[in-house]
């Protein structure tokens, strides 16, 4: 009974994990420019595979197994939003601008900072 | 339906899914306007193939995969590191850039005619 409940759990988790990872391919076709894209890339895309990975884990009912696959679903976590961070900022450094319906951008741009 | 069958019925959509995502991706991949489109496109590339490849270890048994998905997400972040900062050395792709000004053009694709005929005013 508890190994059946644990076939339709990660049954279900894999589908979600699979929709997020469809719902972040999505949202970089949709979104304006690079930095809402990036929300969608890295937000989403990560909950997605992490929750892959997670099911991978449980399915295989092996404590070794389980922790490797915890383990990647952590460091991908841990680098994910440092990998985005990076990208960002080197695009908005290097001068990349936001679309024009952005409201506000309080990061200032290099010129502007050498001005100032 | 057994558990097995459901498995195998979930893991297919799961798969169909990723299929879909990994299109949209390569979509976004050959679209995009800028450079760093590009990279963020790969960084999700790298993203949904982890995905994939622990879908395909739930639907075959072999948990190695799992390592290899471990291995794949060290070598995408470092790659996604290692394009930021060559982005960063570059700055703007030449194209949009006007030559002979500092001033960067506001969210136009090309450069401005004035632009062209300032730097030949200058020369």
């Amino acid at each position: 009974m508890a190994l059946q409940i644990i076939a339709y759990v990660v049954a279900l988790i894999m589908v979600v994990g699979a929709c997020f990872s469809l719902l972040a391919a999505v949202g970089l076709v949709r979104f304006p420019d690079l930095y809402t894209r990036m929300h969608a890339a890295s937000k989403a895309g990560t909950v997605g595979s992490g929750l892959l990975l997670f099911a991978a884990g449980l399915h295989s009912l092996d404590a070794a197994v389980f922790v490797r696959a915890l383990a990647g679903f952590v460091f991908f976590v841990l680098t994910a939003p440092i990998s985005a961070h990076l990208l960002a900022k080197a695009a908005h450094q290097a001068g990349y601008r936001m679309s024009k319906r952005s409201v506000i951008d309080q990061l200032p741009h290099k010129e502007e900072a050498r001005r100032h | 339906m057994t558990p097995a069958a459901v498995l195998s019925a979930a893991s297919g959509v799961a798969l169909v899914l990723l299929s879909l995502a990994l299109l949209l991706t390569v979509l976004r991949i050959i679209r995009g306007p800028t450079l760093p489109d590009r990279v963020l496109g790969l960084d999700m590339l790298v993203a949904i193939a982890i995905g994939l490849i622990a879908v395909i270890a739930v639907r075959t048994g072999f948990y190695l995969y799992i390592d290899i998905a471990i291995a794949l997400g060290l070598v995408g972040f470092l790659a996604t590191v290692a394009f930021a900062r060559f982005i960063l050395a570059r700055g703007l792709s030449p194209e949009r850039r006007t030559p002979g000004t500092t001033e960067i053009p506001q969210a136009k694709p090309r450069p401005s005619q004035a632009g062209r005929r300032k730097r030949k005013g200058a020369r």
